[in-house]
């Protein structure tokens, strides 16, 4: 194939980790969503704008935020090191760390506009029809909720593909350990190895092009609104 | 049947549903203009709706007592609800609709589904789409659905809103031999005088939140 032994290596470590990433904020990421859509509760204001911070801050600066918590001299990279023995900063770890913080406000935003376009009629419905919350939330909400739903993990995923300032502020550019696609584009462009720049770049286009492509053939078989 | 509706108090827009009456006809018309407050009143019953005072009771089973702090979950209460507006779930087939309201019960607690959808001429209907029903074809299947979960209690509101005259005639001959059919009671929302005369047994007259008259609809109403 066109691509090096080194550059299929970093293409396939960045999708596993934005993958993993995208993973590990759903389960949260759909509950914030889902109070978000249907609750009023005090200090909703303040989370609302806490999600909405990583958009809105330079991407280095949230970085900078998360190498404060998670090395070795923060709060929770100390508890980690201590009780886990775990290290995030300028590991895999952190990769997943700065893309799952960065993909999180899409994430949300997103599967929170699916919640709120399900009529809450049918959910009234198919209580009457016997439904506890739990069947009423798999069977009705969370299927006409999923086109928002599809569309916010494939944003947050390809938001988590082409994160960079986050990331090499907590996980630096270590080949072989941390080094993404987008980090990988930006050196080989220092390092005027314009080829690789180019191949990478197709490789992004065609990821990018991928996900759109699923989340709309998904979205197409998915509930009406 | 026995509804008992006590002391019922609802804040609306314009007024306060105030209600205050028993029940016990099989077939009972809830009559009134648009706005009277007819479909609050079904949504109190139904429990998707808290009133602010009210005591409700079905049959010996109490659905509602504010004053004591207990509300029965709509799930337990075994009501058949069939609202006005669209509502079979657009992501289900005619099919999984239909069986919606059946899942987990046990065969004796259901009626056929067989009986259901052959009394309400719907069996050709059963593998379509929800979205290329006709209106009339969708509100049968509303009827069939909440007739399938085997409820206590019917609650129609203005089922028929929409329909053509033919339809309508049709629907209603179904309507008016469901308990006959089923044993199943009902409380029928409508603002159509002629609905009312044709289904129900009694029609409360509703008018700004307040019942304010009931009785044969033949001499209510004609």
């Amino acid at each position: 194939m066109w691509l090096t032994p080194a550059e299929w290596q970093i293409v396939g470590f960045t999708l596993v980790v934005c993958a993993l990433s995208t993973l590990m904020i759903l389960p949260f990421g759909l509950a914030v969503a889902w109070s978000l859509a249907r609750y009023r509760w005090p200090g909703k204001v303040l989370v609302e704008t806490l999600v909405t911070l990583p958009l809105v801050l330079p991407p280095v600066a949230t970085g900078l935020l998360l190498l404060k918590f998670l090395s070795r001299r923060g709060g929770v990279g100390l508890f980690l090191h201590q009780h886990l023995g775990i290290d995030i900063v300028f590991t895999w770890r952190a990769v997943v760390a700065a893309a799952a913080v960065m993909s999180f406000p899409l994430l949300v935003r997103s599967a929170r506009v699916g919640f709120q376009t399900v009529n809450q009629r049918f959910e009234q419905i198919a209580r009457t029809l016997g439904a506890g919350d739990a069947r009423v939330f798999f069977t009705i909400t969370f299927p006409l909720a999923s086109r928002g739903i599809i569309a916010g993990i494939v944003l947050a995923f390809a938001r988590a593909v082409g994160e960079f300032g986050a990331t090499i502020m907590v996980a630096g550019n270590i080949p072989g350990r941390t080094t993404t696609l987008s980090l990988e584009i930006f050196e080989t462009v220092q390092l005027g190895h314009d080829a690789s720049a180019y191949r990478l770049l197709i490789v992004s286009v065609i990821i990018a092009f991928g996900a759109v492509w699923l989340s709309e053939a998904l979205t197409k078989r998915s509930a009406p609104q | 049947m026995k509804l008992e509706i006590r002391r019922l108090s609802l804040r609306l827009e314009q007024f306060a549903l105030e209600v205050n009456v028993d029940l016990q006809n099989a077939r009972t018309g809830i009559f009134g203009p648009s706005g009277a407050g007819k479909t609050s009143l079904l949504e109190v019953i139904a429990g998707l709706r808290k009133a602010e005072r009210a005591s409700i009771c079905l049959n010996d089973q109490l659905f509602d007592d504010t004053v004591r702090g207990y509300s029965l979950p709509v799930r337990l209460r075994k009501i058949g609800y069939v609202p006005q507006d669209d509502s079979l779930f657009p992501h289900l087939s005619v099919r999984q609709n239909l069986l919606y309201g059946t899942d987990g019960k046990s065969k004796r607690d259901t009626f056929s589904f067989d009986h259901v959808t052959s009394f309400l001429q719907i069996t050709s209907l059963l593998d379509r789409d929800v979205r290329s029903l006709s209106r009339g074809e969708n509100q049968r299947i509303v009827i069939a659905r909440a007739l399938l979960s085997a409820p206590r209690l019917l609650l129609l509101d203005e089922p028929l809103t929409a329909l053509d005259a033919s339809l309508k005639k049709s629907i209603l001959q179904q309507l008016r031999s469901l308990d006959h059919e089923f044993g199943i009671p009902m409380l029928y929302v409508t603002h159509d005088p002629t609905e009312a005369t044709e289904i129900c047994q009694e029609v409360l007259i509703l008018e700004c939140g307040r019942l304010i008259s009931r009785g044969n609809p033949l001499e209510l109403l004609s």
